[in-house]
């Protein structure tokens, strides 16, 4: 085996609890980092793993100490050695990709001097080879006019440049070893093929070691040689990232994979029950114990150490691997539960809805008239039917959060209708909304952290929409409180607690219910499961999905994650720039014949396969505002016919099976050629 | 940019504008005027119709408004009722003698309250913020009435120090003020330091724990380098509206001090003016008061436009 560069011995890294107990978020981690390899770290949120990379770097966040071990770096210990000697390590010998570029950037300084400043303090070269460099790094990452963009503030670049730029300022020192916190998590999926691809040449071309830290099992198979998966602050299984990922022998790396939406298969993936240890429990066995359909008394006794198995070539912690490897994978996927009640009672239409946020000259104002210029989502056209699920897809700015809004009546549209159950003309202003209108439509949003009332207990949420809507009091409102809980598969016992004592998955449940408390007929979803973590992302979706069979609600889903997508949507229509590209039943959508633009989208998408590459067709860029005429996906489509499309708008095209595409290529003609090159 | 110096400007002007009427109106809706509040048992028959023919407070009120403010903007104020001096000779000594009160409590206060701020976000729970901040507070929490009280009784009385009032007149010079001024700095500087000092702790503290300090850090930016690049430009930027409302605030008169100590500027001239119920020169006041708010926010709000490049180009684009 080649050089260790980083060895990590029996590290505890904990914090004082209140009461004064110590409290460890990392247990007895030890493991290491060889010359030249890419380790991949995965684990949901709590799971340690952002203290194990910045251990490595010998930083530890305020409130944390190490308990006992030692990091070692080249046979120093980077914990227990002086900030003057880790000033000198740190940016040039290892550097860090930090998760969020845009907040990791300080808002004052320009691009270039941010990167001449590593320069600065870990080399000795002079001011003009520093500008030279400068632009070299920049052009390294592939960003456009490197001379310009170190000319820039942070907040004046897109959020894939900021990471790039991150990027550039981390190889800025030639370290040896490049720590990468989520570097993609929060970008949108073609720049987060990207940016992986870049990653991957840069760790080619440099032999960098890397260290990958993500929740997402999808990006860890496209860069790392190796996975280290994190659960508790433990290491649970660490091994090569093909055995790892096709035979997952520790049953917590096996529920991980399983929970994960694929686009191969459709249908809702199998959800993991639990959540984690508190981090303040004592536990004297394994820290899986709970969750874990293989456990026995064994495991609830004693703590299984991390070993290698025989015939095995992986570390695992668990007792009972053998049962898993035998298991092989199947995945339990119930196709079935998906694309079942179908009611063609049309209960939504949007009718050629455009939305502009730019605002108008006051003469178009006062004329009545609708300037054409600008307009952030045009001429939208989707009927929904009673029970189902329709997807709006597409990346940020392709304004599916817009139309969500408009249709809850939040944002005012400048043309068009939104017809409710065929007669009823809903009003783009909310406050001129009837009450059973109101009561129709009801909204779950992307963070409960943010929609949930902090001052205010379970029941206290629960109960307003049960007053306003059906003014309930008494004991049948509290019956009805209790019904909803259950409908979301929680106790009684949540009635009296406030969102802070709840986790991430147990606040969207809250969400869900206060939702469903209003018995609406359309319940708008705006990316519910990504704040969450991929289990309890499983856990929402298959809720979701068994209180609409339940209900016959109706789900309009904006994501931008079309694994999600595929998991729970009957219909889906895909939106570039405002416009709508392609809108079909979800099983032909994601067939070919596509539009161009849902083809790079699918092409895109990160499966936790490293076999499965992404294709990525189109080039990444971030558009300011749609194109006045032709195609508004003209400037990034790889299948360009010529000059109708930059001219004019391209025609709705029907293909057999019932999904409709706007472009102006023959669709026999789009799918030879999407074909013929796979 | 210069567009948006120009709104801004334009927007101040709006306000002097407006407040010049609700000034105007406010003193017009009081019962009574101008000569029924001077002349008091006196206002009535003959003496009442001079003192009116005087002032010119027959005609409509539109047509005196428009006067005053004609007046007003090319400098000259009217008369005051009490002494009968114009109202420029009285305010323009008041107005020096404040602002040799507060440029010197800016002087000291300011740097003062910025430099324990950032000493006391740095050392955080550590022994200088905690002495430093609980005397914060202590000073915070004490009314200026009282310290300045307790500063004439132990500085003025028992060490028989520095002057405990000021006793020269308001047109006294520069050099016969100065000895006076020490004590009424001291309690001014004492409030408003704590104020600063406790908003500039708690903004450095934020930067401190964001990202992009702890990526500098990660970057092996030194710790002091750290500070005066990364951490002190943005964790400053907030201090500025802090510090202009301070100054305005200081400039407006601080009333409580000078009444305490006597000293001869525009707060006590207020106070003053209210009670002899001189109209004129409270309307005078009020103007002049405003104009400095204005001015000094204006001031601020281009100054954080030049400094913060979020700022700047976030504006532009609307």
């Amino acid at each position: 085996m080649s050089d260790k560069i980083q060895t990590i011995e029996n590290l505890s890294i904990g914090f004082k609890s209140q009461n004064g107990r110590e409290v460890s978020i990392l247990k007895d981690i030890s493991t290491h980092i060889n010359k030249g390899e890419t380790v991949g770290i995965v684990g949901e949120s709590g799971s340690g793993k952002s203290t194990l990379a910045l251990a490595m770097m010998g930083y530890t966040k305020q409130g944390l100490y190490t308990i006992s071990g030692q990091c070692l770096f080249k046979s120093n210990n980077l914990l227990n050695m002086t900030d003057r000697d880790l000033e000198k390590i740190r940016g040039k010998e290892i550097a860090m990709i930090p998760q969020n570029a845009g907040q990791s950037l300080t808002p004052n300084l320009k691009i270039g001097y941010q990167i001449e400043e590593t320069l600065k303090l870990h080399s000795t070269i002079n001011t003009n080879d520093r500008q030279l460099k400068i632009t070299e790094l920049l052009h390294k990452v592939r960003l456009p006019s490197p001379n310009i963009i170190a000319q820039r503030y942070p907040h004046e670049l897109s959020g894939g440049q900021q990471q790039r730029v991150a990027i550039a300022m981390a190889l800025a020192g030639s370290p040896e070893l490049l720590l990468l916190d989520e570097p993609t998590t929060g970008l949108d999926v073609t720049t987060q093929a990207h940016v992986l691809e870049l990653l991957n040449e840069i760790a080619k071309d440099t032999d960098t070691s890397m260290v990958y830290v993500s929740h997402d099992l999808g990006a860890i198979a496209q860069v790392s040689d190796r996975v280290i998966v994190m659960y508790a602050g433990e290491i649970v299984l660490d091994g090569d990232v093909r055995d790892v990922l096709s035979v997952p022998i520790h049953p917590y790396a096996h529920g991980l994979l399983n929970s994960i939406p694929k686009l191969s298969l459709p249908g809702l993936p199998e959800a993991m029950p639990g959540t984690p240890p508190q981090l303040e429990k004592n536990i004297k066995g394994c820290s899986f114990f709970e969750r874990c359909d293989f456990a026995t008394d064994k495991c609830k006794n004693s703590k299984p150490e991390l070993f290698i198995p025989m015939n095995k070539k992986m570390k695992v912690r668990c007792f009972w691997h053998n049962k898993l490897s035998e298991k092989q994978r199947k995945p339990k996927y119930d196709s079935n539960s998906a694309h079942k009640t179908k009611n063609l009672d049309e209960v939504l239409k949007l009718d050629k809805i455009s939305i502009t946020y730019s605002k108008q000259s006051i003469i178009d104002q006062l004329l009545n008239r609708f300037s054409e210029k600008n307009i952030t989502v045009k001429d939208i056209e989707i009927e929904i039917n009673k029970g189902e699920t329709i997807a709006l897809v597409g990346e940020s700015g392709s304004g599916k959060s817009t139309i969500l809004k408009s249709i809850a009546g939040l944002l005012s549209t400048k043309n068009g209708s939104i017809n409710f159950k065929k007669t009823i003309s809903l009003s783009s202003d909310v406050r001129n909304r009837t009450n059973s209108q109101l009561r129709a439509i009801q909204l779950i949003f992307q963070n409960p952290d943010e929609s949930l009332n902090p001052s205010h207990t379970v029941e206290e949420i629960l109960s307003q929409p049960l007053k306003l809507y059906f003014q309930l009091s008494g004991d049948k409102l509290k019956e009805n409180i209790i019904d909803l809980l259950k409908k979301v598969r929680l106790t009684e016992n949540y009635l009296y607690r406030f969102p802070r004592q709840l986790s991430g998955g147990e606040k969207q449940r809250i969400a869900v219910a206060r939702a469903f408390a209003a018995k609406p007929d359309i319940i708008l979803c705006d990316e519910v499961t990504s704040a969450l973590d991929v289990s309890v992302q499983a856990a929402v979706l298959k809720l979701l999905q068994d209180l609409k069979n339940d209900m016959g609600t109706t789900y309009i889903f904006v994501s931008h994650d079309l694994a999600v997508v595929r998991a729970i949507s009957d219909k889906v229509a895909v939106l570039y720039q405002g416009r709508l590209c392609e809108f079909g039943p979800s099983s032909e959508v994601y067939k070919f014949p596509s539009h161009p633009y849902t083809e790079v989208l699918l092409g895109a998408v990160l499966e936790p396969n490293p076999d499965l590459k992404p294709v990525l067709t189109a080039e990444d860029r971030v558009e300011e505002s749609p194109p006045e005429i032709g195609c508004s996906f003209q400037s990034r489509c790889p299948r360009v016919l010529g000059e109708k499309c930059f001219t004019e708008t391209p025609p709705w095209q029907f293909s057999k099976k019932g999904n409709a595409i706007r472009c102006h290529i023959k669709i026999e003609n789009l799918f030879k050629q999407q074909t013929s090159k796979n | 940019m210069f567009l948006l110096i120009l709104k801004r400007l334009g927007l101040g002007f709006i306000t002097i504008f407006l407040v010049s009427v609700i000034i105007f109106t406010g003193v017009e809706v009081l019962p009574g005027d101008a000569c029924t509040a001077y002349l008091e048992r006196e206002a009535k028959g003959e003496l009442l119709e001079i003192c009116r023919e005087q002032l010119g407070l027959n005609t409509p009120a539109i047509e005196r408004y428009l006067s005053w403010s004609y007046n007003a903007l090319y400098g000259d104020l009217g008369y005051s009722l009490s002494g009968e001096k114009p109202i420029n000779e009285i305010i323009s000594v008041r107005v020096r003698n404040s602002l040799i009160l507060a440029v010197t409590a800016i002087l000291i206060g300011i740097p003062l309250a910025i430099i324990l701020g950032i000493v006391t976000a740095l050392w955080r729970d550590k022994f200088p913020d905690i002495f430093i901040s609980t005397f914060a507070i202590f000073s915070m929490t004490i009314p200026e009435f009282i310290s300045a009280t307790i500063l004439i009784l132990v500085v003025a009385i028992w060490l028989n120090w520095l002057p405990g009032i000021v006793i020269v007149s308001s047109n006294s010079t520069v050099l016969e003020l100065l000895p006076n001024i020490i004590l009424p700095v001291i309690a001014i500087s004492m409030v408003m330091t704590a104020h600063m000092l406790r908003m500039v702790r708690s903004n450095i503290i934020q930067v401190m724990s964001s990202d992009y300090v702890q990526m500098a850090k990660l970057k092996g930016v030194p710790y002091w380098k750290m500070v005066f690049i990364h951490v002190l430009p943005n964790g400053l930027l907030p201090a500025i509206n802090i510090i202009a409302l301070t100054i305005a605030w200081l400039l407006g008169g601080v009333v409580v001090t000078e009444v305490v100590f006597n000293y001869p500027g525009l707060g006590r001239l207020v106070i003053e003016s209210i009670s002899d119920r001189d109209l004129p020169v409270v309307q005078a006041l009020a103007l002049i008061l405003a104009l400095i708010y204005v001015g000094v926010n204006l001031i601020a709000d281009l100054l954080t436009l030049v400094v913060n490049p979020r700022l700047r180009t976030l504006q532009i684009r609307k």
